[in-house]
């Protein structure tokens, strides 16, 4: 495969967390969750260490929660392999304050750099718009931040970002795993109580 | 369509709605029809209509993060598809309600609905899933109502089997 340029992950995320303050964060298992940790942790960052293939329905249900509030789905390619079919529910649903990002290596990292589908034909835009998002689109550039975090403090319709990250493993950044305090400090977070 | 309601799915529809259920996520099941047309006319509940059952463990939960109570309606066929996905459940406490209409149990025609009707009540409780069954229309009411107050008022994770003979014999031969 042709060398394809690719973003310092850590670098992107930290900019894209740093231009939506006031987003509501959702990430998949595994370096994405490390990532957004890495950018600063928040109240508002709800980290997954399992469930592959939640992230976007989650982000989905929080998101027609709080019809407000922007949220954002970050998470890897073999997370959103997983849970293809739910670029199909988002689709039919297509909140106006969902944006999806995908951090895509095209490998999967935690288990040892395989290839997945995305470096083996899969594209993730296409899927997405397939699926009838048709703000589906391509980042390449670290600069591409600034264009996601515009779409997702707009919230202006469901966005789907599909961005080429370096295959590297920078250091691990590991946030709570407890997931009743991350649930119940999210909660707190917008004003709503323990059960 | 309308005259061959049974009662016990509406009765459904008045325990989610007074319940204050904002979400109802759900792969369609004949046992269910009415419940999602219901949904689907109501402006204040959203419909989210899933590719597979296990998106919406996933929906509800990210539902509750968000302040809404959300519930998802499947077949006995689609809790296999969840099982991974429960695990979402058991380690954050989030509080769960299933509604399960049930096949491989009563008059079933297809054979390939045996296995996971007949797995469907084990593998949710292997998972941690609180089951309780209803074979009788008049009780649907309230052991929905009761599943929807420990799942919200207690933090639980509750199923509700329907059970098939509810549903009466389905006509497999069309004329």
């Amino acid at each position: 495969m042709s060398a394809k340029p690719a973003v310092e992950r850590r670098a992107f995320v930290a900019r894209l967390m740093r231009a939506i303050p006031d987003a509501l964060v959702v990430t998949g298992l595994g370096s994405p969750a490390y990532d957004v940790f890495a950018a600063g942790d928040r109240d508002a960052n709800f980290y997954l260490w399992g469930a592959m293939g939640g992230a976007a329905p989650m982000g989905l249900g929080l998101a027609l929660a709080q019809p407000r509030k922007p949220v954002v789905v970050i998470t890897g390619d073999g997370e959103m392999l997983m849970g293809m079919g739910s670029l199909a529910t988002v689709g039919a649903q297509r909140p106006g304050n969902l944006t999806i990002v995908v951090l895509d290596n095209g490998h999967y990292g935690e288990t040892g750099m395989q290839p997945s589908h995305t470096s083996l034909g899969t594209s993730l835009v296409a899927v997405a718009r397939g699926c009838g998002i048709e703000d589906a689109f391509a980042v390449d550039r670290l600069e591409g931040a600034d264009a996601v975090a515009q779409r997702v403090n707009a919230r202006g319709g469901t966005a789907f970002a599909v961005v080429t990250i370096a295959a590297e493993e920078p250091p691990r950044a590991l946030p709570a795993r407890d997931g009743v305090y991350l649930k119940n400090r999210f909660r707190a977070k917008l004003g709503l109580p323990p059960f | 369509m309308g005259s061959e309601v049974a009662q016990w799915q509406e009765d459904l529809y008045r325990v989610l709605k007074d319940g204050g259920i904002g979400q109802v996520a759900y792969v369609p099941d004949a046992g269910h029809a009415h419940l999602i047309r219901r949904v689907q006319a109501d402006p204040e509940i959203r419909d989210i209509v899933l590719t597979t059952e296990e998106e919406g463990v996933a929906v509800a939960a990210g539902a509750w993060l968000g302040g809404q109570r959300a519930v998802l309606l499947m077949q006995s066929s689609g809790v296999g598809n969840c099982v991974n996905m429960f695990s979402l459940l058991s380690s954050c406490r989030f509080p769960f309600l299933a509604l399960v209409t049930m096949r491989g149990e009563y008059a079933e025609f297809n054979p390939w609905q045996e296995a996971m009707g007949r797995g469907s009540q084990d593998a949710m409780e292997l998972m941690g899933i609180a089951v309780h069954r209803v074979s009788e229309p008049e009780a649907v009411a309230e052991v929905a109502g009761a599943a929807l107050d420990a799942a919200f008022l207690a933090g639980d994770r509750v199923a509700v089997l329907l059970s098939q003979s509810m549903l009466g014999r389905k006509k497999w031969e069309r004329r």
